[in-house]
């Protein structure tokens, strides 16, 4: 039921967004992420994107997780 | 893939794997931990992650939400399918399920009119285009599901569709996590918190777990390094002593969920009394149609009663579902019920914990 694949929008009309994943296009509603703007990663479940992913979240979090697993293993 | 291929280096996984293998051996007991979402258990099952650990115990709980539909709301849907002139729309998952005597999948070939859809949306575009007949959309699932269905009414009403309605069989999370955590026979020491139910709730109606059962919560992501990061802080609580709720998902679940979604969840819902599979009745852990749209509830259109019967004889569903046993512990498992004909709806649906069992081969 549930995608977990971030998908990206290419385009917006009213409350309908293109989404693209892996070179495949389909449509997402935004009535439950008015916010959301071309450009945006999402997450798309039953036809509604409910999320969106911030990068720069993303990236600062795996930046911490290999700095955590880096510094370990200068320790042992 | 982006936002994907990165949470799968498995040189980054390794050392994961071995800093949890070391605190979780530095822990002088075996640790339970308990993931409620059926997503989650895919993924564990599908990275090989459920028998990486010696000290640590990887149990699947209420988190599919087809699996938590009961025998009698089963029997409820067949009896809808049977109505002359109803259009049944539902997720695929709930085809296949058996009730009592039938599944919607012996239904259709008995003539019964079934529509497979991904969103609700596509439900309301067969009332559309279907004037003559009631469409009536299974409304299953949790609260990432809720909003996209609320919404869809919404879109129903300012459109004035009134050959749609649905039967709201909706569960919520955190009171499941709550009457599990009440229940004297299940040991939980800590939760693998839903990532994408989160995304919608945020992260503070988990906070009664520390609070008042003192054991960690973390919301994850789906990927591996997601997975192992999560299971990686919550051993850190259990070792520092500072139970709480954290979110490892932080690149798509805020603190305070989505707002907006809530907001129409709440607008067309309110919280009723539901029974689960394996757990009973819980209360205000379900979802009812607000009065104002009284007018879409199928329950309130149909008969629908239908006598009260007892799970498949034989079938754990309701133990495993509660994380009392594995399903591989299962008499029926494998043998007798497997995904080509499966007794119990744990076996039924992609997130079951049996399907994913039975897929990946792997206890
Ligand atoms: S293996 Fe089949 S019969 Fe046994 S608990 Fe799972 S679904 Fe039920």
């Amino acid at each position: 039921m549930c995608i977990a694949v971030p998908c990206q929008i290419v385009a917006i009309h009213d409350s309908t967004a293109i989404v693209e994943v892996g070179g495949v296009r389909k449509e997402a509603w935004l009535d439950l992420l008015t916010e959301a703007k071309v450009g945006d990663y999402v997450i798309v479940h039953a036809g509604y994107a409910i999320q969106k992913v911030d990068a720069e979240n993303a990236e600062q979090t795996l930046r911490l997780l290999r700095e955590m697993l880096e510094r370990e293993g200068d320790n042992q | 893939m982006k936002y994907l291929d990165e949470y799968r280096d498995p040189a980054m996984a390794h050392d994961l794997i071995e800093r949890i293998k070391d605190l979780s051996a530095s822990i002088n007991r075996k640790t339970r931990f308990m993931e409620v979402c059926g997503s989650h258990t895919v993924a564990i099952y599908k990275a090989g992650i459920k028998s990486l650990f010696p000290n640590l115990d990887l149990i699947s709980g209420p988190g599919c939400p087809v699996c938590v539909t009961s025998s009698r709301d089963i029997d409820q849907i067949i009896r809808l399918a049977e109505l002359p002139g109803i259009i049944v729309a539902t997720f695929g998952d709930m085809i296949r399920v058996p009730g009592t005597t039938s599944s919607l999948q012996d239904e259709i070939s008995r003539g019964a009119k079934v529509s497979v859809v991904y969103s609700p949306l596509d439900a309301l575009e067969i009332a559309r285009e279907n004037q003559a007949k009631k469409v009536v959309f299974l409304a299953v699932g949790f609260e990432t599901t809720a909003p996209t269905i609320a919404a869809t009414i919404l879109q129903a009403e300012r459109e004035g569709v009134r050959n749609f309605s649905i039967l709201s069989y909706h569960k919520l999370i955190p009171p499941a996590m709550k009457a599990l955590l009440a229940e004297d026979e299940v040991r939980i020491d800590g939760f693998l918190c839903p990532g994408h139910v989160s995304a919608i709730i945020g992260s503070t109606p988990y906070e009664f777990i520390p609070k008042e059962y003192h054991i960690p919560a973390v919301i994850a992501g789906f990927e591996p390094l997601d997975i192992l990061q999560a299971l990686f802080m919550l051993l850190m609580q259990i070792k520092e002593n500072r139970p709480a709720v954290e979110i490892q998902y932080s690149r798509v679940v805020r603190p305070e969920g989505n707002p907006g979604a809530m907001k129409k969840l709440w607008q067309v819902f309110q919280p009723a009394d539901a029974t689960w599979r394996g757990l009973g009745v819980i209360p205000e852990s379900g979802l009812v149609l607000r009065q104002e749209f009284a007018h879409y509830d199928a329950s309130l259109q149909f008969d629908l009663s239908v006598e009260e019967r007892a799970d498949p004889p034989g079938c754990q569903c309701g133990q495993v579902l509660k994380g009392l046993q594995r399903p591989t512990d299962c008499p029926l498992f494998g043998r007798v019920c497997n995904p080509q004909q499966p007794i119990g709806p744990c076996m039924v649906s992609s997130e079951g914990s049996c399907a994913a069992a039975y897929k990946y081969g792997r206890s």
